[in-house]
């Protein structure tokens, strides 16, 4: 589906031709992401992260597959290929660096993109399902990761394999033979390691194909905007192409100096050094950590530090997963009309003053040694997170009084539009 | 439904959390805070700097053939370097001759080609650095149980490592007057060693580099401690990233190019929408 207005895809020679008749994909490709998309014409830059998210996607796909030609999962020689991939394969530090620091990037991106989600409600009808496929697609990218780390099989990958398998021990009765099971044994080890890559390989080929469901949503409705107003005619919107994949192509540009400027100079400025000391089941690190862009989530697994009926790592457990559940109910959580948080003053204020602090408090006591008052902080930032989302959310959206919305997008963009004056029946004829 | 469902679980989870907190608040507020030496009297690595620092940096290789000569006349005694072959050596400016050389100067473990005995034989370049134990076991108990770790990685294994392995080599000494006033029970147990760029402070390995001249540098170069210490720093920095002046250099050509693709993308874009700008109503 897509509106009345979007130009046809015209094949301008034979093999062209001969494709659009036998085989349609040209013409997908032209609805999909080229002149035959219209989108909303006042898209900001934070419009241009989905783009750059499946920019990473193959980005770590390429080069884990290239990896994949060098390493070996096995526990007694895995660090060692590590290295034979960074000092003897050709270019194996660059596939390395790229891949590590990919997966960063890839969360960066997907983080910018989630925040763009979050403050215009893009999770609202009728693009709930594209939200929840979102969801579905982080879930996905938090297992890829995490078994990604396990695989240098360096001291840090260990031990965080270790602690986060060691979770599933804290389910009531059935925890502790599941963990074993999972595991493949009391400890991760080779049989751990082993499942660990062959899940590692195919989860990004899951999440491409979820990835391409996503979309597929996306181009139901349509791409939301930043006034949340939706598109009511030709004048609201652009073809994809040129202009926004002019407008891709340099934010491409932006993301890829940061990210080769790291990959080139900084390479290992997110990792952990302890990483670079080989598995060691006998020595615990001082302090074990997960990536970065797992410290929200770690905190608040760590925030639960008292029995309360059920065990407190039980409690953590739950309440890490229902973090990120609690995502998936957003859409009928948020009952407000109005999408943009440029217009709902309440909401605004709980975003900005309340989540965001929340999500630093947390990241910051995610990556601290568990002592006081980090711990403190991060049970205060626990409680809000869940206050934020399932308790204030639903009453900020049923008592707030928003601002007045603009009548269209083109209204929005040029200051004025004519229709705006026509009366409603007649508008909506136009 | 949703809502009363998630309004309770969120009530749930912010009751069971602050439970948590009080607890933890009322303990943080009555119990005694035990400071702990290590935590107060670590510091943080020297500032050094060395040619290989930096976007531009360079190895030295005059340097990198110093450390080489100080790990194997001292540190090779305990530590091993078992990710580093003898053909490594080629990017310390010696040629092919050199490391064949070199290479012979090292016993490595063999096998008689005759008898298919285990035997030693001298190195060859396709040699990695042989260990000097022969398993995990010798290293303990050679070393009062702590097993001298391989140097391979080191640096990059330590937040800052070449200016932590400078710092820990020349940061042996005497606690302060300040932590033994401080920490009265503060003791460094026999076998171990003061030093404060170490994270508890008493550190397993015996002050490794001790007097001027404990190697002689063929360069003539004059092997103060300072000298050496550095020295050997960075030859580990070489040891732990070979490719890290390939990495750095190959970097900005990339830059330069991406640069210029996306001052190239800004006016491509700001010239396609030129035409969806919007016009100023009359």
């Amino acid at each position: 589906m897509s509106f009345p207005w979007a130009r046809e895809y015209q094949p301008t020679n034979g093999l062209m031709k001969f494709f659009d008749e036998k085989l349609p994909l040209p013409r997908l490709v032209y609805n999909a992401v080229g002149a035959g998309y219209p989108v909303p014409r006042n898209l900001s830059y934070f419009w241009n992260f989905g783009v750059l998210a499946g920019f990473f996607l193959m980005v770590q796909i390429v080069t884990g597959v290239v990896l994949a030609m060098h390493y070996a999962a096995n526990s007694e020689v895995a660090f060692f290929q590590v290295e034979h991939i960074m000092r003897d394969v050709n270019w194996g530090w660059l596939m390395r660096y790229a891949h590590a620091n990919g997966a960063h990037f890839f969360f960066i991106v997907v983080y910018f993109h989630i925040f763009r989600g979050l403050f215009y409600s893009s999770y609202k009808a009728p693009r709930e399902m594209i939200w929840l496929l979102g969801v579905v697609i982080f879930l996905l990218m938090m297992a890829t990761a995490f078994m990604g780390y396990v695989l240098p099989w360096g001291q840090m990958s260990f031990w965080g394999a270790k602690v986060i398998t060691g979770l599933f021990g804290a389910i009531p009765l059935v925890g502790e033979p599941l963990q074993v099971w999972l595991v493949g044994g009391y400890a991760p080890d080779n049989a751990a390691l082993n499942r660990f890559f062959s899940l590692h390989f195919l989860l990004p080929f899951v999440i491409l194909g979820v990835v391409i469901l996503h979309v597929w949503a996306l181009h139901i409705p349509g791409s939301s905007n930043p006034t949340g107003v939706e598109v009511k005619k030709e004048s609201d919107t652009l073809p994809f192409h040129p202009y926004y994949t002019a407008k891709d192509g340099f934010g491409l540009g932006v993301a890829l100096i940061l990210y080769l400027g790291l990959v080139f100079f900084l390479p290992n400025i997110l990792g952990h050094p302890d990483n670079y000391i080989e598995a060691n089941p006998l020595a615990t690190p001082a302090h074990i950590l997960p990536e970065w862009y797992f410290f929200p989530f770690y905190a608040i697994l760590r925030a639960f530090t008292v029995d309360f009926i059920l065990s407190a790592k039980l409690w953590g457990v739950l309440a890490m997963f229902a973090s990120i559940l609690v995502w998936f109910f957003l859409p009928w959580l948020d009952k407000s009309p109005v999408r943009s948080g440029h217009y709902r003053p309440m909401f605004r204020k709980f975003f900005w003053f309340g989540l965001i602090p929340c999500m630093v408090v947390l990241f910051i006591c995610g990556g601290a040694p568990a002592e006081e008052p980090y711990v403190m902080l991060s049970q205060i930032a626990t409680a809000y997170y869940f206050l934020h989302f399932l308790v204030f959310l639903p009453l900020i959206s049923s008592i707030e009084k928003p601002e007045p919305l603009p009548y269209s997008i083109t209204e929005a963009v040029l200051g004025t539009d004519e229709d705006a004056k026509l009366p409603a029946s007649d508008a909506a004829k136009a | 439904m949703i809502r009363i469902g998630g309004f309770l679980i969120g009530i749930g989870f912010t009751v069971v959390v602050l439970w948590s907190f009080a607890v933890g608040a009322y303990n943080f507020a009555t119990e005694e805070k035990v400071g702990a030496a290590e935590y107060e009297f670590h510091k943080k690595p020297k500032d050094v700097s060395f040619e290989h620092d930096g976007a531009f940096g360079k190895w030295d290789t005059a340097q990198l053939q110093r450390g080489y000569q100080v790990y194997k006349e001292v540190c090779a005694a305990c530590h091993s370097l078992k990710f580093v072959a003898f053909r490594d050596l080629a990017d310390l400016g010696y040629n092919e001759d050199e490391v064949k050389a070199l290479a012979a100067e090292w016993t490595v473990p063999g096998i008689d080609q005759d008898t298919g005995e285990a035997i030693t034989r001298p190195g060859t370049p396709v040699d990695y650095f042989p260990s000097p134990y022969p398993n995990d076991i010798a290293a303990a108990a050679g070393n009062n149980n702590a097993i001298p770790p391989d140097l391979s990685l080191m640096t990059k294994a330590r937040a800052n490592g070449t200016a932590y392995v400078y710092s820990l080599l020349t940061g042996y000494g005497e606690p302060s007057e300040e932590l033994k006033a401080k920490y009265p029970d503060f003791s460094t147990p026999p076998g171990l060693s003061f030093n404060e760029y170490f994270p508890n402070l008493n550190l397993a390995m015996a002050q490794p580099i001790v007097i001027d001249d404990q190697v002689t540098y063929a360069d003539g170069t004059a092997a103060t401690v300072d000298q050496m210490s550095k020295d050997v720093s960075a030859f580990l920095a070489w040891t732990a990233e070979p490719t890290l002046i390939e990495r750095k250099q190959s970097g900005w050509p990339v830059l330069g190019f991406l640069l210029f693709a996306t001052i190239l993308a800004f006016f491509a874009k700001k010239q396609i929408w030129s035409a969806a700008k919007p016009k100023k109503a009359e």
